[in-house]
């Protein structure tokens, strides 16, 4: 080993980590120290009240209830998609996996309107149901309850699964089930005795994910469940913002983060036991074209289902972006997004809105990428004590709360806070465990005695690295990098930030017509939202046909 | 990775690198105001996500005082102010608008403005005036009131609620979207007009009555009317009712994309059910711009920026001589009597009072 690869690698580890503490760690400490200790004494006054109260218990009771139900609804929803586009090869494989993923960048409230359109008293199912049974009362009422935020939950995250999970699958080698099925395993022992164990990695990561973004789920939980719940995020935002109770909001905090921090040690604990060199095959080995015509139909019929259930939200979005009115199909509020009647001084023409996202969405998925595969490779290494606590320390951004960490932002950042460049700065924070997680199970797997062969017949390290890693780990790079794309596109983590009106993305002109009266600003949400579902599914579908060379077959 | 990728990919970096240039903060040496040719001054206006201007009246301050105005949105009302009370150390910005009466307490007891008496308080009503320290400066108000689809109910024949206790009568049983005052300002403004018409022994059993009337509560405006309001949500809502602003009936017709000439959701002003919203604008203390900020506030209160609010936030100017366009005249409403309850009292008080509310609505 040369003294230069001694110097790089050290300091390339340190990339991430600096980045954290910068960007993660010393803002929330400010806003931490700020909260807790204010001139010159310890404020903890509401924390004492706020711990003796039942309604503190309730709260993590419930955030913590919810997300595992959530997740595991995710779960039985996504799985079977997962399995069905990693084994199987059929046309246009890419567009519909595309369209699966666009639920996780749409605004909570747009969709909380599809939602309402949908399942509402009068919404269109309840109507249809009403007419095919004949029924006095509307059959369905689900708004304001529990299901509506678990069903809302698995609607934002399925992708989640599908991708973590199917990208893991599809390079399974299936040798080890075929002699499974050789040795006469039926299917169903076959699934849970050989497929499982050897998913069970990216299922845990998947599903860790699913579960941190339902734990500090805040819109769904807001908008869809009607103000009758509330999660520890909820209520961080109701003491931060509305009572201004900031020791309160900052102990909520700090419960959801310990919280979180003790879920993803037991993770990480369950995570370095499963976890095992496994061959991996290129996906085009493993998936299977569907020859039988019963095979094709039995596909297309599994797929029409759970697709026409998990667009539905979207379709009617885009349906009444067009038919909003009495005007029958219109194309109005798509020109009105080009017009700007009352001359403000914060418009822009759509196309730079468009524009405003994608750059910041490329910024991000660079960032994050580069961060999180430092971090993954970082992970990888033999553990130690010291870097045991490591893994839960990068997961930790998912499950702190936006808005304390906003107000660190405030207290923290200088000048800074209102550099454009801090966008993608804190969408890398979300967008970064993500790279993570769906890299590490990848890399974990790849079997170290390639490396070592390659070592051995005189390949220095950084040709190994090209020859071997980047080749089986390329379609790990690419699944983590439609996670960063799709968390910057819906500016998830938003309320971190300062923003500038005259650099708005596709979500800020969502928001800011829907918090105006009159039709044409519903209307222009509608229309902004589809063009944001497009834009959405088309950069999805680019990100997987690309390729360097023959590296993407993989 | 062949030649048209790289640079695909170069670009890319380029792009990303150019758009990503800083805003250009608030720079301490430039102090030439008056008038002079050099470079502009940069002012920095925040204001909360709502607000909004049209581009020829900045450009028309800009000009007159050779400056730059850059604009910074911190969130809602409430998350706005708390972003300013928390960087008072090292300002983000000169001037802040959109502290509202139900925040004012909080905005003054941070001591983050400076006093600033500007001429044109003298024109502008008392009733607007609730600073007597000239800290903070009432810039424009609106009244939260019901909003009523109009034909929903002629429809049916059933006739327009006249008091709020009707609300609790069973012909209006589930008709109603109010929103959450923990989360949404329209939400806390009703409850206090609520709170002052029924008293504070009275006001929980109203609400235990629009409960158990299936009242529905959303999270915050945008939801209350665009998804549940029958106007507002197109005809996929299913309440009537709706707790909004006497000025959103012109907003209906101006943003009609059906042409129509007359309001589809109309104001329904019970007696007490009206609450007045009163926005301010400020000097951020120790601004090193001092004098263009008083300038700015000063342009926020001359006619040509006070003409223009109305369209831009829906709003009534708060200065008394700034002419109202014909759509506010013919379709939106003053309140003579909208409920009374000091901002002290409000702050003192906004968590016993939502605490109650909540413990009687939602658990």
């Amino acid at each position: 080993m040369t003294t230069a690869r001694r110097i790089a690698l050290p300091l390339l580890y340190a990339l991430p980590l600096v980045f954290l503490a910068v960007f993660f760690l010393y803002p929330l400490a400010r806003i931490l120290q700020v909260s807790f200790y204010a001139d010159g004494r310890w404020m903890l006054d509401s924390v004492g009240r706020l711990t003796g109260s039942r309604y503190f218990w309730r709260l993590i009771w419930f955030t913590t209830w919810q997300a595992v139900a959530s997740t595991a609804l995710t779960l039985t929803v996504g799985l079977p998609l997962a399995y069905l586009f990693a084994r199987y090869d059929f046309r246009g494989k890419s567009v519909v996996r595309a369209l699966t993923t666009i639920p996780f960048v749409m605004p909570t409230v747009v969709v909380a309107a599809a939602f309402t359109a949908l399942l509402g008293r009068t919404g269109l199912i309840n109507v249809l149901l009403q007419q095919l049974l004949d029924l006095e009362q509307p059959p369905i009422a689900l708004l304001g309850t529990i299901w509506i935020i678990l069903l809302a939950h698995a609607f934002f995250n399925v992708s989640v699964i599908i991708r973590a999970v199917g990208g893991f699958w599809s390079n399974l080698n299936p040798s080890l089930e075929e002699a499974a099925a050789v040795l006469g395993a039926n299917r169903a022992r076959l699934f849970w005795e050989v497929t499982l164990p050897l998913l069970w990695p990216s299922i845990a990561a998947a599903s860790l994910l699913v579960f941190l973004f339902c734990f500090t789920s805040f819109g769904v939980v807001l908008i869809l469940g009607g103000a009758r719940f509330a999660t520890l995020e909820v209520e961080i935002y109701r003491q931060a913002v509305s009572l201004f109770d900031l020791p309160a909001a900052a102990w909520l905090s700090l419960v959801q983060m310990i919280l979180t921090f003790i879920m993803m040690t037991l993770y990480t604990r369950l995570q370095a036991r499963a976890s095992l060199p496994l061959e991996s095959r290129s996906q085009a080995r493993t998936a299977v074209t569907l020859r039988t015509p019963m095979a094709r139909l039995f596909l297309a019929l599994t797929l029409g289902m759970a697709l026409l259930l998990l667009l539905a939200p979207l379709i009617t979005l885009a349906w009444r972006s067009i038919t909003l009115g009495d005007n029958g199909v219109t194309l109005a509020y798509y020109r009105a997004l080009a017009d700007n009647p009352r001359q403000s001084a914060f418009f822009v023409p759509p196309i730079v809105a468009v524009r405003n996202s994608l750059l910041f969405a490329a910024a991000t998925t660079l960032l994050s990428l580069l961060l999180g595969i430092i971090s993954a490779y970082l992970l990888a290494r033999p553990r130690t004590r010291r870097t045991a606590w490591l893994e839960p320390i990068f997961l930790l951004p998912l499950g702190t709360s936006a808005v304390t960490l906003g107000l660190g932002y405030i207290l923290a950042m200088g000048p800074w806070r209102t550099a454009l460049w801090l966008t993608p700065v804190a969408h890398t924070l979300i967008a970064a465990p993500f790279v993570v997680r769906t890299f590490l199970p990848a890399l974990r797997s790849l079997d170290p005695r390639l490396r070592e062969s390659a070592a051995v017949l005189g390949a220095p390290p950084l040709r190994v690295w090209l020859e071997v890693d980047v080749p089986i780990l390329f379609r790990a790079a690419l699944v983590a990098a439609t996670f960063a794309f799709t968390i910057s596109l819906g500016e998830f983590g938003a309320s971190l930030l300062v923003t500038r009106p005259d650099t708005p993305t596709m979500p800020v002109i969502i928001y800011r017509a829907l918090s105006r009266p009159g039709q044409l600003n519903y209307g222009q949400a509608l229309a902004m939202s589809t063009v944001l579902m497009i834009v959405a599914g088309l950069s999805l579908i680019l990100i997987e046909r690309f390729r360097i060379g023959d590296i993407g077959e993989f | 990775m062949n030649r048209s990728q790289l640079a695909g990919i170069l670009t890319l970096l380029a792009l990303i690198l150019t758009a990503c240039q800083p805003v250009s903060a608030p720079s301490a040496a430039e102090g030439n105001v008056e008038g002079d040719i050099g470079a502009p001054t940069t002012l920095i206006v925040a204001a909360h996500d709502s607000f909004s201007v049209s581009e020829d009246v900045v450009t028309e301050f800009e000009t007159a005082n050779n400056a730059t105005v850059q604009f910074l949105t911190l969130g809602d009302a409430g998350e706005a102010l708390n972003k300013m009370i928390l960087s008072k150390q090292t300002p983000l910005a000169d001037v802040f608008f959109g502290v509202d009466n139900t925040f004012l307490s909080r905005a003054l007891d941070a001591d983050l403005f400076a006093p600033y008496a500007a001429p044109a308080l003298a024109v502008i009503p008392d009733v607007l005036k609730l600073d007597p320290q000239q800290r903070l400066l009432p810039v424009d108000y609106g009244f939260i009131t019901l909003n009523a689809d109009k034909a929903w109910f002629s429809q049916r024949g059933l006739a327009l609620p006249a008091t709020l206790d009707d609300l609790t009568a069973p012909e209006y049983k589930g008709l109603l979207v109010v929103e959450n005052p923990a989360t949404s300002s329209p939400g806390l403004a009703f409850l206090l007009a609520t709170i002052d018409y029924f008293g504070e022994d009275g006001y929980l059993s109203f609400w235990e009555a629009l409960r158990a009337n299936d009242v529905l509560v959303a999270d915050g405006w945008s939801a209350a009317y665009y998804d549940h309001f029958t106007v507002g949500s197109g005809g996929s809502g299913d309440r009537p009712l709706a707790v909004s602003y006497t000025t959103s009936p012109p907003a209906d017709v101006l943003y009609a994309s059906d042409g129509r000439t007359e309001p589809a959701g109309i104001n329904v002003n019970l007696p007490g059910g009206a609450f007045r919203q009163i926005e301010f604008a400020g000097i951020v203390d120790g601004t090193e711009k001092r004098e263009l900020a008083e300038r700015w506030v000063d342009f926020m209160l001359s006619k040509r920026f006070q003409e223009d609010l109305p369209l831009q936030m829906f709003v009534y100017p708060a200065l008394p001589d700034a002419e109202l366009p014909d759509l506010f005249v013919q379709f939106a409403e003053q309140i003579d009597d909208p409920a009374e309850v000091e901002p002290a009292a409000i702050e003192a008080n906004r968590e016993t009072w939502i605490a109650a509310w909540t413990e009687t609505m939602l658990r």
